[in-house]
This record gives structure tokens, sequence and C-alpha cells, in this order.
């Protein structure tokens, strides 16, 4: 035996087969029937964004590496995950330049910029979304009616609740058979991906829970109160973007807290600041804003909430 | 049955059953053993042997006047070839005692002797286990006698018996549960006698449940004082289970405060394995020179549980076929593969506390380049120490000892769940043990 061929190194010596690679592919796997729900209710117009921002990222990343000498690491699934998220969030009928300008935003300024993958504070494709909206608000809010082959504009169900008082029925939301956003209008198909992603615990449970059940609490009570006024629970968590968010882009690992006390908060968080830009907002979607102010206060929470020590008394944590 | 846990933790594959096809085998006799002086925590031994003398079989060939220090007996009975450095796996360097066995003597017969422990005292009960040379055989090797020496003012309520053997591939605790439940208990019969525990639990991980039934079994059939105290019970198969802080919290729901012992809360722990050596010591009269090791992993032809004498060399192992390779190892581990140790080639010997050898593969034990964290803080959620690892590693790349100090570095065990889950493959045990070393000395400054 040649023993110059042992490795020594830091125990332990085994090691779980989920990489980060693993955990990339696994969102992507989790997030393929958002996507075909997409391609069926938008076909080749869904097409085209997807296709503009995977193209915009992977190239972004590819560009910005190679010229800061850095080693490429564009097959670690990080781009194309972004780029996947980023069209998920964008109207189908958006152009395919404005699509790759996105994706060029979002790695460049939403990820490179703060020194590449694990150190970026916020979402990058919320904040290429963001970037995109205050670039160009019409084409933003632009949606097209789902299966229509001649692209006939139409409203969001949470736009038609705020500006005609119309509650969407809840079938038609969790199939996804209304306007919207690319990937976010299937309740059904985001709630597949998340279950698949809880299975297999690439993602924790605690911020889609609290996400999603304070925007139940917050909804039931204001319906309790007024219900003419307020729409109720169900349409809240299935209309818009919020099983999207909830389940893919809160749950992002690189912008949101390392302590599970601090996931509730962060969570908590984003279904208050949801709730407040849905009930009082200009828009009728708050989620995008929601958790991109709560990514910058994760630091903060990741200092605040720290886990108790182990064998600690209470008043000495 | 409820099954007890604790918060954290991991399961990795266990690749236990490839040890375990059939019981124990005795491997032959060392050629020449090489017997480490130290092989506890605590004082150094001096050699009490010199090169050329005849030592037998049991006879102590090291000790100290310390009272935290275990002596160590020559395995073998033969002539003492020399005393010199060897390479001890754990500690490096570390004098050591080569006895050459004279094979004409045979080995010697530990018969059994009834005695009833009611009559003896405590203290002669302790004084025989430290003669003994009995440490702590899972792993820790913390000399028995001391945790047994109660000090005046404490007390232990609760005694749990330690058969959780949470790491991979390791199966000489189930083995031994299983060939000599009736020792174990015996043995554990006199450490309730020394200590009068109000309550003792044996605790066993599922995955173990032969065990388990076993030790129901002569508990169900015990008439004793000690039956209406004693408990089995079931705990869940995960990785660090058989971690005494965390074992304690499993079964007691109590925590152990930092830097304190189980002791402070009134719980002493103890592993299988000290408890039969513990009945061969005060039954059979027979020191701490043998253990059952297993020796494990994919490269290894025919792996399995053997009972070898404290000193045997793995070299002397595989050279006298005892077992064999298939293929070359990646690396060589002395215990389980969360918190054992690498080794740089096999002439090393047998200790006391050595649970298990693992000969792994490229592919089972590849390491893994270093990437950059991604924050998923799957190490927080493991820890079952309740650390943010993650931070910690940050804040130790950096040099930043205070803040590593605050996030209470000083509390890893150092199990390794953390680096075993992280996906970016950070070898965070070595930044943790490099913060605590940098705490610890600033801290002595």
């Amino acid at each position: 035996m040649n023993q110059k061929k042992l490795t020594i190194n830091m125990s332990p010596h085994v090691l779980s087969p989920v990489d980060t690679r693993y955990m990339m592919r696994a969102v992507i796997k989790a997030l393929i029937p958002a996507l075909l729900s997409g391609l069926y209710f938008f076909r080749m117009q869904a097409l085209g964004v997807i296709a503009g921002a995977i193209g915009g990222c992977l190239l972004t990343e590819y560009v910005i590496q190679k010229t800061r000498r850095e080693k490429i690491r564009i097959n670690d699934y990080s781009a194309l995950l972004t780029g996947i998220l980023l069209a998920m969030v964008l109207p189908p009928s958006l152009p395919l330049w404005m699509a790759f300008l996105g994706g060029v935003f979002a790695i460049s300024l939403g990820k490179e910029i703060f020194g590449g993958l694990g150190h970026n504070i916020f979402n990058p494709a919320l904040l290429a979304r963001a970037f995109l909206m205050a670039a160009f608000p019409v084409a933003l809010t632009t949606w097209i009616k789902p299966i229509s082959l001649d692209a006939v504009t139409t409203a969001t169900p949470l736009g038609l609740e705020k500006f005609d008082h119309i509650i969407t029925p809840p079938a038609a939301l969790f199939f996804g058979q209304v306007g919207g956003s690319l990937g976010e209008t299937s309740a059904l198909a985001l709630i597949l991906g998340g279950v698949y992603l809880l299975y297999k615990k690439i993602v924790d449970y605690r911020i889609p829970a609290a996400y999603i059940g304070t925007v139940i609490l917050l909804s039931m009570i204001t319906q309790e109160g007024a219900p003419d006024k307020f729409a109720p629970a169900m349409f809240h968590v299935l209309a818009g973007g919020l099983l999207l968010g909830a389940i893919f882009m809160a749950t992002d690992p690189v912008t949101s807290p390392v302590t599970a006390k601090g996931r509730w908060i962060f969570g908590a968080g984003c279904g208050v600041i949801t709730m407040i830009i849905r009930w009082w907002g200009g828009l009728p979607e708050g989620v995008m804003y929601s958790i991109l102010l709560m990514n910058a206060v994760t630091p903060l929470i990741n200092k605040m909430a720290r886990p108790k020590r182990f064998g600690a008394r209470k008043a000495e944590k | 049955m409820k099954k007890l846990t604790f918060k954290g933790g991991v399961h990795p594959e266990y690749h236990k059953e490839i040890s375990l096809r059939e019981p124990f085998r005795s491997a032959p006799l060392p050629k020449i053993a090489v017997i480490p002086l130290s092989q506890h925590i605590g004082a150094p031994n001096k050699a009490i042997v010199n090169k050329g003398d005849y030592v037998e079989e049991g006879q102590i060939v090291g000790e100290s006047d310390s009272f935290v220090s275990a002596p160590v007996h020559s395995s073998v009975s033969g002539k003492v070839l020399d005393v010199k450095t060897a390479f001890h796996p754990a500690l490096g360097p570390l004098l050591s005692v080569f006895v050459e066995r004279d094979e004409n003597k045979p080995s010697k017969e530990y018969a059994f002797t009834a005695r009833n422990i009611e009559e003896i005292s405590s203290r002669e009960l302790v004084s025989e286990i430290r003669t003994a040379g009995i440490v702590g055989m899972g792993g820790a090797a913390f000399p028995t006698h001391v945790k047994l020496n109660v000090p005046d003012g404490k007390k232990i309520k609760t005694l749990i018996v330690n058969g959780a053997e949470c790491e991979p591939y390791l199966t000489c605790d189930h083995t031994l549960m299983l060939r000599k439940t009736k020792e174990i208990f015996e043995g554990l019969k006199i450490v309730d006698r020394i200590l009068h525990p109000k309550k003792i639990y044996i605790a066993i991980e599922d995955n173990k449940k032969p065990a388990f039934f076993a030790f129901q079994k002569i508990i169900t059939g015990e008439t004793g004082g000690i039956s209406a105290r004693i408990k089995t019970v079931l705990l869940k198969t995960k990785y660090p289970q058989g971690g005494e802080k965390q074992l304690i919290k499993a079964i007691t729901g109590r925590e152990v405060p930092p830097a304190a012992l189980p002791l402070d809360i009134g719980v002493l722990v103890q592993n299988v394995g000290t408890l039969s050596a513990v009945y061969d010591a005060v039954y059979r009269d027979k020191p701490l020179i043998e253990r059952i090791v297993t020796f494990s992993g994919d490269c290894l032809s025919a792996p399995g549980n053997y009972l070898v004498r404290v000193g045997t060399t793995v070299k002397e192992m595989l050279e006298s076929g005892v077992v064999s390779l298939k293929r070359d190892p990646k690396k060589i581990i002395v215990g389980g593969p969360m918190m054992g140790i690498a080794e740089i080639g096999m002439d090393f010997p047998i200790l006391k506390n050595t649970s298990g050898i693992l000969f792994l593969s490229e592919k089972t034990a590849g390491s893994c380049e270093e990437d950059v964290c991604i924050r998923c803080a799957k190490c927080a959620d493991v820890c079952p120490v309740n650390l943010v690892p993650t931070e910690i590693m940050k804040n130790v790349k950096k040099g930043y000892w205070d803040k590593a100090e605050e996030l209470y570095v000083t509390d890893c065990m150092e199990c390794g769940a953390c680096a075993y889950i992280c996906p970016a493959r950070i070898p965070l045990v070595q930044y943790m043990k490099e913060g605590k070393l940098a705490v610890l000395k600033k801290k002595n400054q």
C-alpha cells in the first residue's frame, strides 16, 4: 500500500451528498411546474422572456468573471437560477431585450458587484425587477390574457380587486388561468415545487410558513372587521406573487437570515409589508418590495435574533 | 414506543451492517505490543519498567501519583524491548513501552470469582477500577474512577448508560451489548453500588433494537432493588445522539450549562464498553488490556469486530492477515468518520479508547474543495449546541477572536455535524478549532 497517497484532514471524513450545485439544481427542478404552466398559458411570449432573462444572466456572469480573471462558475447553476427566477416575475408580454437587460442588471449590480455568489444583500432577480419597474413602468404593468393568441391585455386578479373590487374565483387562481407574471399565476404549480423543496430539505419551512401565515392572519382580521372592503384570506394567498415570493424568493439563502428565530421574523415582516402595500399602496402588489426591504434588514435580524446558548439559563442569554 | 432525541443533528449514511455480519472474533496476540504510557485525559504516566525487564501480562508498566490518571498495563507477557517514543494516533509521538511477547507463555485465564458487591465498600470498588486502568471507552478516555469519585456536596441522581453508538460504521458497542449484555449489566450494578442514583437509563438508538430488547429481557428477569429504578429508553437514530450533552438533553430534557460537567446537574454517563471493563476488573480481576474494535470501511475485504489486545498495531493486524485490504485506502481513520482522526500510516497501536479503524476509499471519503458560503444556515440548523458556525467561521477567517468568543466558539464540541451538512464543503470544524484555540490562548494570557 502506498502510504503517501493517504489524505490527512480534519474530521468529519464523510460529507452529505447535498452540495451547492445540488441545491441550486433542486430549486430549478422545483421551478419546472411553474415554468411549464407559464409556457402553457403564455406560449411563445413566455419563451422569449425566459430566454432573454437567462441569456442576460449567464452572459453577464461569464463576462464579469472573465474580466476579473476569476474562476468561471456559470456551471454552478446559480446564474441560471437567477435567470429563471427573474423570468418568473416578469410580465409574459415583455420584449425579449428588456428581459435580457434585466438579466444583465441582476447579475452585475445585483450580485457580482457585492463580490459574487454568497455576498449579495438583495435578491438579484427581485432587484432587477425593481430596476425594470422604474425604467419601463408601462411594459412592467401590461398583462396579457392567458392562452390568447393575439395577446389581448387584461388586469391581474390583484388589480381587479384593488381598482374594480372584483374577486377572482379561487379555482382560476389555483390553476393559473389569470393574468399576471409569467410564473406566478398557477398556485398549484408553485405549491408542487414548494412541497418538493420542503421534502428534499432544500428550504426551511419557517420563512414560507411565517410569510403566508402572516398574510392569512392579517387578511382574516381585516375581513372580519370590514368584509366589503377587504378581500378574503384565500384570495390574498392565491393571487399575485405571494406563493412565488414566499416559496422561491424569500427563501433565497444568501439574502435571508441564518438563525431559525430570524427566519420567523423575516417571514412575518415580509407578510406585514406585503399587506400594507396591497391595502394602501398605489400598486396592487407588494411582494417584491416586501422581500427587498426585508433583505435590507437581514444583517440586523442576524445580529438580534441569536439562538439561545445551549445550557444557558433564560436570564443569561 | 416513544423515541427520545435532541434538537439539531444530521443523518449520515451509517454503513453499520457491513461490520455486524457476525459476532466478534479474537485477534491473535501481538508479536510486539506497543503500549503508549498515557492513554487517558489527565496527568501523564511515568514508565516503571526498564529495557530488558520481563513483564507479566496485566502488570502495570506506567503510572502516576496524580489522582486524575489511569495506570497502563502490559497486554502480553514478555521482554521489554525498549521504552521509547512511538506514534500515538491522537497525540503524535509519545513515550511507549515495547513488549516482545514470550511465545512460550500462554495467555492468562481470568476466572470469575463470585463476590457480594454489597459487602464491598464504594472506596474499595473505585480503587479496584483505578488499578485496572479503566478509562471512558467511548472515545474521551477520561479516567473512570475520577468520574465515580463524586465530590462532597454533589450527588448523582441520574445514571445514563450510553449505548447510542451514533458514529457511522462503528458497531463495537452494538456487538458488545449483544454478546456481553449480562456483563454490562453486572458492571452497571457495580456503578450503581458506588453512586446510588435515583434513576438509571439504558439508552440505545433505534437502529440497534436487538441490543435494546436484550437489555429489556435482562431487566425483566431482575429481581433486585435496581429493577424499580432502571429503564431502557429508545433514542432516535441521529448523529451526535451519543454525545454526552445531547444524550442528557434527550433523556432528562435538561441542558448541561456551558463549561459545566454533567455532574453539576446530577447526571453521570457511562459507556457500555466501560461498564463491561468494570465488570472484568471487579469479578475477574482483569485490567483493561483488550477491547472490541470495529475494523470497517469500503477498502477492507472482510469488515468486522475484533477483540484486540491494547498495543497491537494496525500494521500487525494487516500483516498477520486478520484483516486485509481489497483496495488502497484514501484515508485511515481512528474512531468514527464524524470525529475520528485521519492517520498518515498504519504503524500505530490500538488503545483503550480505540473504537474503530476505518479504511475508506476516495469515493467514500473524498475531500472536497472549499467553496463560498451561500449562507444557507444548514450549519446553524444542525448544530446541537445552538451555534451559528457560518458566522464564527467568517470571524475566525479574519482573526476577530473577540467576535468568535461572543459567538460562543468555545461551546463547540467539534462533532462535525456542520461540516458534514455544509453544501459549500467548508471545513467548519477546522475553523471552529482554530477559533477555540485562539480564544483560549487569549484568555490564558
